[in-house]
């Protein structure tokens, strides 16, 4: 029978239609229109906060930067305790994302195994938490009991394993054949030697993208350490900016000031300031960018 | 030999398969402790719900009340306030940002242009690494009245200008757009995935019988990832309405809080901002009856999805 090849779905060497084309048309135009929007609020930021804060406020910088300065920027960076607090998030990230990896590979290998005593019963207690958590007050009031309110340890070890993550790594290991282990056990191997030596290294998709999500969240946590903390020496950027941002924006005196001679404003200094936070998420991006595809899809369908 | 040790380690006792099997029960073992201790430890911590609760004393100078916190929250005007808050922003992004993440994906995979798919796709996923307090902080000043990027439009078309922030009525629009924008490519790479896996033969038997493209999408993609939907949904519904308070307390203003004030961010304020009047016990009740609300809807939601898909949870 001959197959009418003129509607197949891949577009290679056929006969488009009228029809066909009209519709590859307005996908393809309405992913550039999609692209657009999503990009320009992040491409705003970054031209604003390059600009001379008269051309901002008229609403002159739209397009581009508008009379080029990094004033923003040394501004920004002049802030008291700015660079302790990006000290504090590079810090937090680092250890917090380590500490996060070892807790949750380990007990994720462990789930995975099919002989672990009480296997079924410990996979429900964590995935319990997934659907109810204690809450704020009640998670505060642990920290107070704990003695940890106001310690680094509290916001590194406090938030160590997220279930979600958790249950990615362990059905990534189930994945991989129990042969693997089975003839590492003939040679000799124990349990430790077969998680680093073996399972570890098969799971370079999943660990990409638990690194990812942890560090997001590393990075971008506010909420926690904002409650948590009370030393302005411990803060990391996202309380510090929260602080810069949400409570002292509209701060609608200031604008009368900026003349045309101004070369930075409370205005421009927080879009640098939201630049120098984006910044170094958007460089580990592309890193990590082609394993995470293949290691969400794995969470997505079995977790 | 290997074989027959794990034989012989099945007929062997408790003690002696936690011994020779020590190794893997010391990986289990800081996970394990974790768990217990930062999270189901606080859980000692709801007790508080049903005392008057003096924060200085602590449990044992505080008066057990029962259930006085619950019924001093339902029975008071912010009970009904808060309730339709948070449900009407969970419907808001249930019908806004939960299809248009389906929708964004069929984008992705129906462009015949390499290009424009992957560019779709990379820079759709950048707002993922983007925090709430820089987004917040974005909203915030690009809707100021006087140099809000926003309003600089809205003044060039010779519209007024709006201090949309401080107008109860555009908050679920703006909180809905802000959510849309930071997570519709990252809910989208599920359902890429999805369709991507879908049987090619499929499409190639809809094309034989005449289907074009769009019958194609809605006959053939349309099915193929309604598990993945229903998946999403159900893993959705409980996070809808649980998180963003830490958003929304970015976001909201004392003008906003008829429309913008969730059970969460009320029982947060009650704790923490609540003008040197903290109310521990009472925060903590409105905590635990949104904890527990979320945990039936998504008992209900995975009956529902079980009975008319036969996909669920558990």
């Amino acid at each position: 029978m001959p197959v009418k090849r003129k509607h197949s779905a891949d577009g290679t060497n056929m006969v488009k239609s009228k029809g066909d084309k009209f519709y590859d048309f307005s996908v393809n135009l309405m992913g550039i229109l999609v692209s657009l929007l999503t990009f320009y609020p992040l491409y705003y930021i970054l031209i604003a906060s390059l600009s001379r804060p008269l051309g901002v406020d008229s609403g002159e910088v739209m397009i581009g930067i508008v009379k080029p300065t990094l004033e923003a920027y040394s501004r920004a960076f002049a802030l008291p305790n700015l660079w302790v607090a990006y000290g504090n998030t590079f810090y937090y990230a680092f250890f917090g994302v380590f500490i996060n990896m070892l807790l949750t590979t380990t007990m994720a290998f462990a789930l995975s195994r099919k002989r672990l005593l009480g296997r079924k019963y410990i996979t429900l207690l964590v995935v319990f938490t997934m659907w109810f958590n204690a809450g704020i007050i009640p998670t505060f009031m642990n920290f107070n009991s704990l003695n940890m309110l106001d310690t680094r340890a509290a916001i590194i070890l406090g938030f160590g394993i997220s279930a979600y993550n958790l249950i990615i790594m362990k059905s990534f290991f189930e994945a991989i054949p129990e042969e693997m282990e089975e003839a590492a056990t003939v040679d000799g191997a124990t349990s430790i030697r077969v998680f680093w030596q073996i399972y570890l290294p098969m799971s370079k998709p999943a660990l990409a993208t638990v690194v990812m999500f942890y560090l997001v969240n590393r990075w971008n946590g506010y909420f926690w350490p904002m409650t948590l903390l009370t030393d302005d020496m411990k803060m990391p950027l996202q309380v510090m900016l929260k602080k810069l941002i949400v409570d002292q924006v509209a701060n609608e005196t200031e604008a009368a000031i900026i003349t045309s001679t101004s070369l930075w404003s409370p205005t421009t200094r927080i879009y640098a300031l939201m630049v120098i936070a984006i910044v170094p998420m958007m460089l580990i991006y592309p890193l990590l960018q082609k394993y995470f595809q293949a290691g969400m899809t794995v969470g997505a369908v079995k977790g | 030999m290997a074989r027959e040790n794990l034989v012989s380690l099945r007929r062997k006792s408790f003690g002696r398969r936690l011994i020779n099997d020590w190794q893997l029960y010391l990986l289990l073992l800081p996970g394990l402790i974790w768990f217990l201790v930062f999270a189901y430890r606080p859980l000692a911590g709801l007790q508080i719900a049903f005392y008057d609760y003096n924060v200085w004393g602590g449990l044992p100078k505080s008066d057990f009340v029962g259930l006085e916190n619950f019924t001093r929250y339902l029975s008071s005007p912010d009970f009904k306030r808060t309730a339709i808050n948070t449900v009407m922003l969970a419907v808001w992004q249930l019908g806004i940002v939960f299809p248009f993440s389906i929708l964004l994906a069929m984008l992705v995979t129906e462009s015949t242009n390499r290009l424009i798919s992957r560019m779709t796709m990379t820079v759709t996923f950048l707002p993922y690494f983007i925090s709430a307090v820089v987004v917040a902080g974005m909203v915030v000043n690009f809707t100021s009245p006087s140099y809000g990027i926003v309003n600089l439009i809205l003044e060039k078309m010779g519209l007024e200008s709006v201090y949309f922030m401080t107008k109860p009525n555009f908050f679920r629009p703006i909180y809905t757009i802000m959510i849309l924008w930071m997570s519709a490519g990252y809910n989208s790479i599920v359902y890429i995935a999805a369709i991507m896996g879908i049987d090619s033969s499929l499409y190639e038997a809809a094309t034989v019988d005449g289907a074009g493209r769009i019958r194609r999408l809605w006959h053939v993609t349309l099915p193929g990832i309604l598990p993945t939907i229903m998946t999403m949904l159900l893993l959705n519904i409980g996070k809808m309405i649980r998180s963003g308070y830490e958003t929304i307390i970015l976001l909201y203003q004392p003008t906003t809080l008829e429309k913008a004030d969730t059970i969460a961010t009320y029982a947060y304020r009650l704790a923490f901002d609540n003008g040197g009047r903290a109310d521990y016990g009472l925060a903590t009740a409105v905590g635990l009856f949104e904890a527990v609300v979320a945990l039936l809807m998504v008992a209900i939601a995975n009956r529902a999805s079980q009975k008319l898909t036969s996909s669920s949870l558990w």
